[in-house]
């Protein structure tokens, strides 16, 4: 049975293709690809209806499938384009081959559906799998690239490191906070160090736990932790959340925490002067022309 | 026309995000001034973790603008199906906690918003109704 239906459809391939090509071009808005040039809409079309018959007659060749969905895939076309195309295949397919029968038994209309299920599927398998497989794969290197940004340690000078957070944080980036924190005031020789949470959009009981732990542990090795960037609203909802800092020195901004770094660490920032005296020489000479 | 009411249910770590997302979104709409709108968000945070953390990630946060005579606010309920609170007199304390955290969270919340209200049953889950006035 199966091997007949194949062939009516085959056969009548140029027919079922036009139909396709119909029923498709009507769903172009329903698939937000408006901005598509139609002339690239239709070439495709075209082509996903060739690897959709070449699919069929090849049976379990998937390569053709392959290059098809990954093409879709950089051109950025969304997946339920991929899904209302082959459901449209699946319905004209099954109309055409109905109406070129005058059998209308049920065990013939099963036979046709799960004949044509069985064409359909596997393509159906193939491309989702591979547009799951593509977003599986950038929210990976994703996570990996905020997981890079998530806890920088910038020394600035001899003894001061500084380490800004921007964004939430969570109990994996707490970790990740405290673990860059000791080690990289092991490695940069640190004294003091400064967090900024400028960033931080929300200091909850948590978070400011985290921050509490981290400045305890930096403490034992031996160093100082100020906590710099403390916006006025989250110093309000600090006192209201009855979080006690009080000994954990802040400051409001990371300028203001940086200059008391350098006192801790006894120095200071000095303008340095112009050279008056060579001016003023130079001046001299010139006149002396 | 942004919606009056939102629903966040907190399953994973980052719920908790979502949730303080719709929280500053609506607290903005109804012109909360920023500490108030940081004030909120604080809230939700707390509330979410707690779901989070204690009811085996099985809770929802409701949100609902109101919009009456008597003023403009936002209502918060934290509804949740877990093990439920044996002693609320105690949570309610400073600095008690059962997971070693600060002990601030919902002492913190009841003086972070206006209005607030706990119910809680053993075995059958809490129910936490928080609300904030726009002044």
């Amino acid at each position: 049975m199966d091997s007949k239906f194949k062939a009516i459809v085959v056969e009548n391939s140029e027919t079922i293709v036009e139909m396709w090509l119909k029923e498709v071009g009507t769903l172009k808005e329903v698939n937000r690809t408006a901005t598509i040039s139609d002339e690239v809409y239709k070439s495709t079309n075209r082509e996903f209806v060739d690897v959709i018959f070449t699919s069929i007659q090849t049976q379990g060749s998937t390569k053709a499938v392959e290059a098809f969905s990954e093409k879709i895939i950089n051109l950025g076309w969304p997946l339920s384009y991929i899904t209302d195309g082959l459901q449209v295949f699946r319905r004209v397919t099954i109309d055409f081959i109905l109406q070129q029968s005058d059998r209308v038994d049920t065990e013939y209309i099963s036979n046709v559906l799960a004949s044509v299920d069985r064409w359909v599927e596997p393509i159906i398998r193939i491309l989702v799998n591979e547009y799951t497989g593509n977003w599986e794969n950038i929210v990976s290197l994703q996570r990996v690239a905020l997981q890079e940004l998530s806890a920088p340690l910038i020394p600035v000078i001899d003894g001061i490191t500084i380490m800004p957070l921007i964004g939430t944080i969570d109990t994996d980036r707490a970790k990740l906070i405290m673990e860059s924190l000791l080690q990289g005031v092991i490695t940069h020789n640190s004294e003091v160090v400064l967090i900024d949470i400028t960033g931080v959009p929300v200091v909850d009981t948590m978070v400011a736990h985290h921050l509490i732990q981290a400045a305890e542990a930096v403490r034992l090795i031996g160093a100082k932790c100020i906590l710099v960037g403390i916006r006025p609203e989250i110093a309000q909802t600090i006192v209201n959340l009855g979080i006690d800092l009080t000994n954990f020195p802040t400051k409001s901004s990371l300028k203001k925490g940086f200059m008391t770094a350098l006192e801790i660490t006894n120095r200071k920032v000095v303008d340095v002067k112009p050279d008056e005296d060579s001016i003023e020489k130079l001046i001299e000479s010139l006149q002396g022309e | 026309m942004k919606p009056q009411s939102s629903c966040v249910t907190i399953q994973k770590e980052w719920d908790i995000v979502g949730a303080r997302h719709v929280a500053r979104d609506m607290a903005k709409t109804l012109g909360f001034g920023t500490v108030d709108q940081a004030r909120i968000a604080t809230a939700v945070s707390e509330l979410a973790r707690n779901i989070y953390l204690y009811a085996n990630n099985d809770g929802q946060i409701y949100f609902d603008m109101i919009n009456t005579i008597d003023g403009k606010g936002l209502s918060i309920i934290a509804v949740d199906s877990g093990p439920g609170i044996s002693d609320i007199a105690e949570v309610m304390q400073d600095g008690f906690s059962t997971s070693g955290g600060l002990g601030a969270g919902l002492p913190g919340v009841k003086r972070l918003m206006d209005e607030f209200d706990i119910q809680s049953e053993l075995g059958k889950g809490t129910k936490i109704t928080a609300k904030k006035w726009v002044r």
